[in-house]
């Protein structure tokens, strides 16, 4: 127990959770009341409900049934309970949720005859699944089995100068101990691209981290309007954040110094170990869906202004180095690094969060899960038709 | 002297780490810097003089471009500088 790591599950495909939930997913938004209600009926689940799911299409229908997946296989969940209106979609998800070896069972509500029958099937089912995963017991994990998410929301000029080094500088102790870190948000690499670029494994990374940025601002330009207003967001601005690429420039200080081995779709989970960026859209809730369904056990949000939106399935540090905000929103504050605007040096306040962030990967809560200040959206990249 | 930060060395920015009222000194590289207003908290302030254009330098890179003159000591932010980064608005004008 030298090394560092956490307590955490052991799950069938070699993985390990930093939670132990019974996951009750909804295939689409028709589902969400059920899902929504049986986990209120049984302790020890989480329902994911989703908006949209139906007429769906293309490469926003692979997207949309990859993060969903990709949420019932995330390493924090120990079973899944999948509830479609029809049994085809629900043996779909079903089963590829299925391949990662733990327990899923479904339910088709035309199939069982209502909402009524749904939920006391589904009660019946999850009964056995809780029962089944209360059982576990954690287990000791190395460091090097973490991924890791890095994220930013409510930025202020304080994160570029505290909280995004401090969790940079956690990042590089995960990536040294031979674990995952996903940097998200590519809007959030404009006009600081050169610098990830640089950091990039071989050349056909540096292209794709181009190539991610270079998307989000083709399609500004293709419509003739402004990222300006969309981003930096009103708060941003206030708290002293100029343009994009300020923005951006203190953003990616929270993957860390380490080379950048890939860049990774939206929900895709790593092959490798290492640093990773993720093409994820900026808001918090699209962007820590992402993350989570690309095998995220566990989230460091720097916020200077306070965003509270913490990852359903994955537990999410909020980390100030506003001393305001520290104060004024101590609610939501897990880890306060605003002492290095003073005299606390980056090893001090880095060493803090890891210690903390060890806390939370082996059960203890953040103010995002105790405040039920979580939720998922999957990002949409085509109409519905 | 009040209290800023200066990310790098190439910097002719300051980000403010305390409120700074008008005609406050702090202390820039080599030498020193008058506030020529108010600069709140996270707020930045002109180290030199910067003319209409110049690249505004925050972490050694360049965050935008100067959207006027701007006095040494007046307060850098959304009203005086322009992003250079996804102007749609531009190409559709062009």
């Amino acid at each position: 127990m030298s090394e560092p790591g956490f307590w955490g599950y052991r799950r069938p495909d070699g993985s390990a959770g930093i939670r132990n939930h019974v996951a009750i997913l909804a295939v689409m938004d028709s589902a969400n009341g059920i899902v929504k209600s049986l986990s209120n009926l049984v302790r020890g689940t989480v329902a994911i409900p989703v908006w949209y799911g139906r007429g769906q299409f293309g490469n926003d229908d692979t997207v949309f049934r990859r993060a969903q997946v990709g949420l019932g296989t995330n390493p924090n969940v120990a079973a899944v309970l999948v509830v479609s209106l029809e049994k085809v979609s629900a043996e779909k998800v079903a089963g590829s949720i299925a391949l990662s070896g733990k327990p899923v069972e479904h339910i088709s509500v035309q199939d069982v005859g209502g909402t009524v029958e749904a939920i006391a099937a589904g009660m019946r089912k999850l009964l056995g699944m809780v029962s089944e995963a209360s059982a576990q017991r954690p287990e000791w994990i190395p460091l090097s089995e973490m991924v890791l998410g890095v994220e930013c929301g409510g930025t202020d000029t304080t994160s570029g100068v505290a909280a995004n080094p401090a969790i940079g500088w956690v990042a590089d102790r995960v990536v040294d101990a031979g674990g995952t870190v996903y940097l998200s948000e590519a809007s959030e690499w404009m006009g600081a691209e050169q610098i990830l670029a640089r950091r990039a494994a071989n050349e056909e990374v540096s292209d794709a981290i181009w190539a991610a940025v270079r998307r989000i601002e083709d399609s500004a330009i293709a419509r003739g309007v402004d990222i300006r207003g969309a981003n930096p967001v009103p708060d941003n601005i206030r708290g002293g954040i100029t343009t994009i690429e300020e923005k951006s420039l203190g953003a990616i200080i929270k993957g860390g110094t380490t080379e950048v081995k890939g860049v990774l779709d939206y929900a895709v989970k790593a092959e490798g170990k290492g640093l990773y960026c993720m093409d994820t859209a900026a808001p918090a809730a699209e962007s820590m869906t992402g993350l989570s369904a690309g095998g995220a056990q566990m989230i460091l949000f720097s916020t200077g202004q306070m965003n509270i939106m913490g990852g359903l399935l994955s537990p999410t540090v909020k980390v100030t180095g506003n001393p305001r905000t520290a104060a004024k929103l101590a609610d939501n504050v897990d880890v306060d690094v605003s002492p290095m605007l003073e005299d606390e040096s980056l090893e001090e306040a880095g060493a803090r969060l890891l210690d903390f962030s060890l806390q939370v990967a082996s059960g203890r809560f953040t103010r995002a899960e105790m405040l039920h200040d979580e939720d998922i959206a999957i990002s949409r990249f085509e109409p519905t038709v | 002297m009040a209290k800023v930060i200066i990310l790098d060395e190439r910097d002719n920015v300051a980000t403010a780490m305390a409120d700074i009222a008008a005609g406050e000194k702090i202390s820039s590289g080599g030498g020193e810097t008058v506030a020529a207003e108010e600069i709140p908290f996270g707020h930045k302030i002109a180290l030199t003089f910067l003319a209409d254009g110049a690249e505004i330098l925050k972490y050694g890179e360049s965050i935008g471009l100067a959207k006027g003159d701007i006095a040494q000591g007046a307060c850098v932010h959304v009203h005086n500088v322009e992003s250079q980064r996804g102007r749609g608005d531009r190409g559709a004008s062009k």
